[in-house]
Formats: structure tokens, sequence, C-alpha cells
């Protein structure tokens, strides 16, 4: 009894911990440009440090598996959930930014079908909407067997983002080697432990 | 001619010294020391502070060729811009120029002209007059700025160096030193260094083509592309190549940096154009920098930056979708 006490606490701390810490990023955006540090383009840099934040929550969200794999403490899935709204919520800001700030709400259909990486961006965020519109308990009763299929859709969501970063490259590469070995490695531990046909959105076993 | 030189707390007019001191003036604090002093005394210091260093320049206003809009105040010109030998962050110049020694500094000279050879920067700009000329800047990513630059009209710079008949075309280079320039370490840099640049000789001898050494009445900051760097207004800005070290005259037509990497999204003319768009960015409208948070600074973008009246005529007949 004890020791499951003890389990639920370290649960509900480590979740408030990740929860304040998942809302830093959003915190020192806000205090730069309270602090006018944010400086003469706002729009640009507030843009891209929110979409930088959405990608890197998308690859904590899938280290959390090889975590339990190595650890054996299952309680790492339960962080999960959090961490994928977290990646929905900074996508969500990072478009609403990209309008309002970088090229404002005139003719939405161009801007999001005219440039090819514009739509990479777009693609995987309609991939992540059914992932977060199906994360309550609720509906991961509702969706049941088909739950773990349907999110792994985050798999091509997540390749789609590297794509969105990597067609904005313009004189260097180099950052977006760095992200793309990470998903690489952490895509290739999947397939390692559980059989390629792990990465299959869609796909039942 | 004479170049004013002060320490930056003395008024600009306070003291008159030659140009060869101008140009053994600046020792830059490296980027080691100037963020380590940052560290120890914090606020103290900025990296765009670097420009308190510089000495002002001599020069006459030209309103003939200045725009009357607000400009972009220094510390932003200085602290945002695009220079990708030193990263790709819009804070990099400001961070890592400071790694680039520009004293002294030399200009090679070579192809179809009369007076090839390597030119000593303060004897390529001796026979000139500065003059501050208060341009637009319109960056091909969307965003603009009106920045007061001092300098020379590069016609006359040309007309000194005396292109024969063959030289239709001009051809610059930055500096190339990847112990200087820490992005040209890179091993996944996608540019082939050196940058390159180029201008048609009719658009290089054009009265707006201008060679700037200063901007704000002081000697260019590092990040701006010291010592010296070109500056074309009705054009993208990726054109108004920085830290120039080579000029050549050329028959054919040069191979630009950016057509080299990506030809279908960048060309040789690059003339600001809100009809053509860019394959990543809208050219429709731009965001006149300071732009705000709450009410973004946008501004409609006009063809040739709004220097149609002094430029249109070179591109007469030119399909301009097809010559971008
Ligand atoms: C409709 C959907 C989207 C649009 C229109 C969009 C637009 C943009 C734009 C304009 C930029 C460049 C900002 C700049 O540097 O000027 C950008 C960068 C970026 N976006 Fe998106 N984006 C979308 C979806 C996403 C999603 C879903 C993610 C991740 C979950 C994402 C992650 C990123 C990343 C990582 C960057 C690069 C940031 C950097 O340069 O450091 N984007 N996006």
């Amino acid at each position: 009894m004890a020791a499951v006490k003890h389990q639920t606490m370290i649960l509900v701390v480590s979740k408030l911990l990740l929860f304040l810490a998942a809302l830093l990023p959003l915190g020192f955006i806000v205090t730069d440009v309270l602090a006018g540090r944010i400086g003469p383009d706002p729009g640009q840099a507030i843009t891209e440090r929110l979409g930088l934040a959405a990608f890197q929550f998308l690859l904590l969200t899938l280290v959390v598996t090889p975590l339990r794999q190595i650890t054996g403490w299952s309680g790492w899935l339960r962080l999960r959930r959090m961490l994928g709204l977290f990646v929905f919520f900074y996508a969500c800001l990072h478009i609403l930014a990209f309008l309002q700030l970088l090229v404002g709400w005139g003719d939405l259909w161009a801007t999001f079908t005219q440039r090819p990486y514009i739509i990479a961006g777009a693609s995987a965020f309609l991939l992540m909407v059914p992932l977060a519109a199906t994360s309550t308990k609720a509906m991961m009763k509702r969706v049941g067997r088909g739950w773990k299929p349907l999110h792994r859709l985050i798999y091509p969501a997540a390749v789609l983002v590297w794509v969105h970063f990597l067609w904005q490259a313009r004189s260097d590469i180099t950052e977006m080697v760095i992200y793309g070995s990470v998903l690489f490695v952490l895509l290739l531990l999947r397939v390692y432990w559980f059989g390629l046909t792990t990465l299959i959105p869609l796909r039942r076993r | 001619m004479l170049i004013k030189q002060r320490p930056s707390w003395v008024l600009p007019e306070s003291e008159v010294t030659p140009k060869s001191i101008y140009l053994n003036r600046r020792k830059f604090m490296t980027g080691a020391i100037a963020s380590a002093a940052t560290l120890a005394v914090p606020g103290l210091l900025h990296a765009s502070d670097t420009s308190s260093d510089l000495k002002a320049l001599d020069y006459r206003a030209a309103p003939e060729y200045s725009t009357d809009e607000k400009k972009t105040p220094l510390d932003d010109v200085t602290a945002y811009n695009n220079f990708y030998e030193f990263g790709t962050g819009k804070g990099d110049p400001a961070k890592y120029a400071g790694e680039m020694s520009v004293d002294p500094w030399s200009v090679e000279v070579e192809g179809e002209c009369e007076r090839p050879g390597r030119y000593a920067l303060e004897d390529l700009l001796k026979p000139h007059d500065y003059e501050e000329r208060i341009y637009r800047l319109r960056c091909v990513e969307a965003w603009s700025m009106v920045i007061p630059w001092v300098g020379v009209p590069l016609a006359a710079v040309i007309k000194q160096l005396q292109p024969n008949s063959r030289a239709k075309y001009v051809y610059f280079e930055t500096l190339h030193d990847p112990k200087q320039m820490r992005a040209q370490r890179s091993l996944f840099s996608t540019v082939e260094w050196p940058y390159r640049e180029g201008l048609r000789m009719d658009e290089a001898m054009n009265e707006l083509s201008f060679l700037a050494v200063g901007l704000y009445g002081e000697a260019l900051p590092n990040q701006n592309g010291a010592p010296i760097r070109l500056v074309v207004p009705w054009k993208y800005g990726f054109k108004s190549i920085k830290s120039i070290v080579r000029i050549r005259f050329t028959e054919e037509q040069p191979k630009t940096s950016w057509e080299m990497l990506a030809p279908s999204e960048y060309g040789f003319y690059a003339n600001v154009n809100p009809e053509v768009d860019h394959p990543r960015w809208s050219q429709k409208r731009e965001r006149r920098l300071p732009s705000g948070i709450l009410r973004p600074n946008w501004i409609e973008t006009s063809k040739f930056n709004g220097y149609g009246e002094q430029v249109a005529q070179l591109y007469k007949g030119m399909d301009l979708s097809r010559f971008y």
C-alpha cells in the first residue's frame, strides 16, 4: 500500500514539474517580449522559437518509449500524453504566430498550399489533430483497439516536421542534420525492439 | 579628402584626421573577449556595441539619393541581419563577426580592365569623397529597413579601374577565411564559399549602385559587411555583397552564390518585384522593421523597391518573371 502511494506521489510530482518545465519556452518568449529583447522582427523570432519548441517536444515524446525500455519504469508512459499535448499546444501557437505576426490572415488557402515547406508543416499538423482529439481517457476508450495504430501517425508527422525544417534551410543544414539524426535513431530503436511494422500507422497487429 | 575620427564620447565635428588613420584604426575586440566582458559586466556591453569602437566618417549628405522615410534604428540595423559566413541566425553576425579582422584590407581587381591589381582599401577609396545616402533595403525574406549608408558611387570606382570594352559584367567576392568566419568551417554548409555576386555593367554603372564603407555616419560594423560592401537598393538584399575582397570584370555573366545553390529560387537579377513570388516567401508585402507584435508593420512592396524611376529602363523589353 505504502509503495503504491509512493509511486503515485512520484508520478504527481513529475507531472507537475514537467508541466511547469514545458511552459518555459513560452515563458522565455513572453519575458523577452516584455523586456524588449525580442528584436526588431518579433513575428519571425516568435514563430521560429515556437516551431522549434514544438519539434523539440515532439522528439521528447518519442523518447518516452526508449526510456521505458531502458529503465524498465513504466511511469514514463504516464508523462507521454502531457508531452504530446504540449507538442500540439506549441504547434498551434506556432501557426497562430505565423498567421498573426508573419503573413497575415488574407487568402489562407494560398498561404498554406503554395509553398512546399508550408505544405509539409501543415500536413504534419493535420496528422496531429486526431491524436490530440483522442488523447482523453474517454476518447481512448471510445477508439478502443484502434487507438494505438492511430497514434502511430506521430511517426510520419515527425518526419514531415523534419522535412518542413529542412526545406527552410538557407546556407547551412547543421541543425537539420542534428535533429534528423536524433529522429532517425528514435525511429530505428523502435524497429530494433518491435520490428519495422510498428512504424506503420493505422495498422493493427 | 579628410576623415573625421573621434572617440565615441566626443561630438563628431571635434577632430579631423587623415583617412589613413581611419584605415588603421579598428582593433576589434575578438568575439571571445567581448563575450567575456559581457559576462563580467552585464548590461554594459552588447555585441552590437562594437559600433562604439567605430570612428566617424567625413561625408556630405546626398538628399537627392535619400528617402525621407523613418530610419531603422542603428541598434536594429547592427543586431539583426543575415551574414551567413557567421551563422544562420539573425543575431549570429552581431555575435561572431568580431572574429573577422578588417584591417588591413585589400581588394583584388582583375579581369577585363586597364588597372588590375591588388589595392589596399585606402588606395581604392582615396580619389573619392564620401556621401551619405538613405536607402531602403528589402530582404527576400519579406522584411525591410531604411539605412543611412556612407560610401561612394560604385560607378566612380569602376571608372577608376577602367574596364575595357569586353567587360559586360562585374563580379564580386566576399572574404573566404574559415579561421575568421565560423560558418565557413561548417561541415553542412550548403553554400560553396566564397560568397559570390554580380551585376550587369549597366546596373553597376547606374547612379544608385553604391559601395558603402559606413552607416549612421560611422565605419561599418563588421556584421554589416566591413570594411566595404555593395548596396544595390532596387534588388533583394542578398545582392548587396559584404566584406568584398575581389572585383572582376567579365565578358560572361558570372554565377552568383544563390543561383548556384537554388537556381529555381534565385536568379541573377533578383530585382525587388511584388509580382514575382519567391517559392518560400510571398513578395507582395514586407515588414518594415522595427515591426510590432500587436500591429505588425506591414507595407506594400513596390516594384524595384520604389526605385523604378532610376532603374526601370535597364530592363526594358525583358520578361522579369523569367529573368528574376
Ligand atoms: C500550417 C502549419 C505550419 C506553418 C504554416 C508553419 C510555418 C513556419 C514558418 C513560416 C517557419 C519559419 C519561421 C522563420 O524562421 O521565419 C517555420 C519554422 C519551423 N516550424 Fe513550422 N509551420 C507549420 C507547422 C509546424 C509544425 C506542426 C511543427 C512542429 C510540430 C513546426 C515546426 C517548425 C520548426 C522546427 C521550425 C524551424 C524553427 C527554426 O528555424 O529554428 N511547424 N514554420
